[in-house]
């Protein structure tokens, strides 16, 4: 992004993220599912972390509590040295609309808004004046290629286009996290390697830190490192998954 | 984002306008039903209305409602008339009594005597003639809104059938009079023509009876309180005294009571409200829960609670005030347009104030439960939508 962080880092660190017998259950009796059963998981920062595992694994609700929209009922969880689970709601939300960067897997673009007008509601939460934002949205797009549909709706441009709009759209405004789930699920391997591209070589930072969960082996080189869940649990970090994967 | 909330509302036009008009028609259907039933109910007490002059209405106290006969005694008038605070006091007949017009025709209608000298009592508005015209041998004013039934039937020799009109012969109760002029009453509840003549005419046209003073009009001199003037005079007569408001008010609730219109269109007015408020409602909730997955994208965005439910507010605001204005134009329009056919239509100031009321609080209160549930976020409905 071209304009600055507004807020610098109160504190500089090396981890992006630091989790600690992170545990997380839903329902109770017999209907109880134990998500997280004790997760430990360092994200550093400028790094692209990979979160794969089997279906119901926990990998949205770990990075639900990254994110911090999710509360866990142990652990710790720390990111860039601040105690997401220890803040209170409304703390948390305005430090989730300064921190976080969210791209969802099926988008979740307001159909009714333009691509710009959609790119600027990070901004706009924040409380930056309606055109101001627009404006950085404006930026925004152009970083992820699609300064030509800046006054599209949604609706008019493929998938692979929306996922680059929800991109600029968690970027906006410059967050030092990056979540995704599953963002290359609904689209082509093209697309689906377009964005991770952009992923890669826009979103990534040297103070940024990335956190993609996904199911596509496909785009496991783009990973700085791969972190394997199961059931509740992480079993195992590969390190360099670009060596191992490569062909 | 009170900008992109409109622009959520609005921008798919096709939902927004069926939004808006199924909140204009819940809230025709509201206003409509509510402005029929108060027209129609507001009917009963017209001629006590039209009968402006009066402060107080004197009547025996079981008198149930305007048509009611209960008659009092002649002295009644002289005590009234006594009593300090009575600026004047005049006596009324009324009455129902059978007319029989020239080719044979008979009707069924309602005679009203007014004090001969001071002609207090009259109707509203002459339409031929004039009042005075009371004063002349056997005169009687007709009604120009009963034409209808005041009609001859077969019509006189060569004539065929036309319609009562002024100079006519008619035959109450077996007395002759002369149709002088013709006014124009109020539409009302009851349906039987009403002719109007002097008070000491009518006692001639009516039967004999002991008793025939039905009504004591009374206006209360300036300054003096009403309810004391009240007090004096069913302590002087042992009657009641009414004003014009509380005699409308116990006809309303007799007649509306004794003819089960109460029950059987408060039913449906009931029903009618209840099903406009709960449509309108449902059509916000449903609105906002089709946008629920962009609400809670935008909470985890760092949306906080207070900016979704502006945001919904406004968006409840706008479709719910432009549907129920549009409603309750139609319901105006429609209520103008059938005048004429007849429709008790009345709008009361309340029926608009009441019928906005319910659909903005049952708007806000159905956007409110929606947007409630992304309060909690689910992480599941946040990234997957
Ligand atoms: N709100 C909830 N209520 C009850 N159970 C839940 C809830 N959210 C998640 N779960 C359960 O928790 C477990 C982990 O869910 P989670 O969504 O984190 O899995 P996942 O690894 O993201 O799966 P997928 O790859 O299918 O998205 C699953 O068994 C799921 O059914
Ligand atoms: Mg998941």
């Amino acid at each position: 992004m071209r304009t600055p962080t507004p807020t610098p880092p109160a504190l500089p660190t090396q981890f992006a993220v630091q989790c600690r017998d992170l545990t997380k259950s839903f329902g109770t009796g017999a209907n109880r599912v134990q998500a997280l059963r004790g997760v430990d998981l360092e994200v550093a920062t400028g790094e692209l972390l990979m979160l794969v595992g089997p279906s119901g694994c926990g990998k949205t609700t770990l990075l639900s509590v990254l994110a911090g929209t999710l509360d866990s009922d142990g652990g710790t969880c720390r990111v860039f040295g601040e105690d997401v689970q220890g803040m209170r709601d409304g703390e948390r939300t305005r430090w989730r609309a300064r921190s976080i960067g969210f791209v969802f897997q099926a988008y979740n673009l307001i159909p009714t808004l333009s691509a710009a007008e959609n790119v600027a509601i990070p901004c706009v939460l924040q409380g930056m004046p309606r055109r101001a934002a627009i404006e950085r949205g404006k930026q925004a797009l152009a970083d992820v290629g699609l300064a030509d549909r800046v006054d599209a709706r949604p609706a008019q441009l493929s998938g692979g286009q929306q996922q680059r709009i929800a991109i600029a759209r968690a970027l906006v405004h410059e967050p030092r996290l990056v979540v995704c789930d599953e963002p290359t699920a609904a689209l082509d391997h093209d697309n689906g390697k377009r964005v991770m591209d952009l992923l890669r070589n826009v979103a990534a930072r040297a103070d940024r830190a990335l956190v993609v969960v996904t199911h596509d082996s496909r785009i496991f080189p783009f990973a700085d490192r791969i972190a394997h869940m199961d059931d509740g649990r992480i079993v195992r970090i590969v390190d360099d998954p670009a060596a191992s994967t490569a062909h | 984002m009170n900008v992109f909330a409109l622009k959520m509302l609005v921008g798919d036009r096709l939902k927004y306008l069926g939004l808006v008009i199924g909140i204009a028609f819940a809230s025709l259907l509201i206003t409509q039903q509510a402005s029929i039933f108060y027209g129609y109910s507001h009917r009963i007490g017209a001629w006590i209305r039209d009968t402006s002059q009066a402060d107080l209405w004197v009547m025996d106290e079981q008198t149930e409602y305007t048509e009611d006969r209960k008659p009092l005694t002649d002295t009644t008038l002289q005590r009234v008339r006594s009593i300090d605070g009575v600026a004047w006091a005049v006596p009324m007949w009324k009455g129902y009594l059978r007319i029989r017009l020239a080719d044979g025709t008979r009707v069924q209608a309602r005679l009203v005597g007014i004090d001969d000298a001071t002609l207090l009592g009259a109707p509203p508005q002459m339409v031929e003639g004039s009042l005075a015209d009371l004063h002349r041998d056997r005169s009687v004013l007709i009604d120009v809104d009963s034409l209808a039934d005041l009609r001859l039937r077969h019509g006189l020799p060569g004539e065929g059938p036309r319609a009562v009109k002024v100079g006519d012969h008619i035959d109450v109760n077996d007395h002759e009079a002369i149709v002088v002029g013709s006014f124009r009453r109020t539409a009302e509840f009851f349906w039987d023509p009403v002719l109007y003549t002097t008070y000491s005419r009518a006692l001639t046209m009516a039967p004999p009876e002991r008793r025939q003073l039905t009504f004591v009009l009374v206006k209360v001199k300036e300054g003096v309180a009403m309810a004391d003037v009240q007090r004096a005079i069913t302590a002087a007569t042992g009657h009641a005294a009414l004003t014009g408001a509380e005699f409308e008010a116990t006809s309303e609730k007799y007649v509306l009571a004794k003819t089960g219109i109460l029950v059987n269109f408060g039913i449906t007015i009931v029903l009618g409200f209840v099903i406009g408020v709960l449509v309108a409602g449902q059509l916000l909730y449903n609105f906002v829960v089709e946008n629920l997955r962009y609400y809670a994208a935008m909470k985890a965005m760092g949306a906080t609670n207070g900016t979704l439910v502006r945001m919904v507010l406004i968006q409840v605001a706008v479709a719910a005030g432009l549907g129920f204005g549009i409603g309750l134009g139609g319901a105006a329009i429609s209520g103008v347009a059938m005048a004429h056919g007849g429709l008790a239509f009345e709008m009361d100031w309340r029926i608009p104030l009441l019928g906005a009321a319910a659909i903005l609080v049952v708007c806000v209160i159905a956007a409110l439960i929606s947007i409630t549930r992304v309060f909690r976020l689910e992480p599941a409905v946040v990234f997957k939508g």
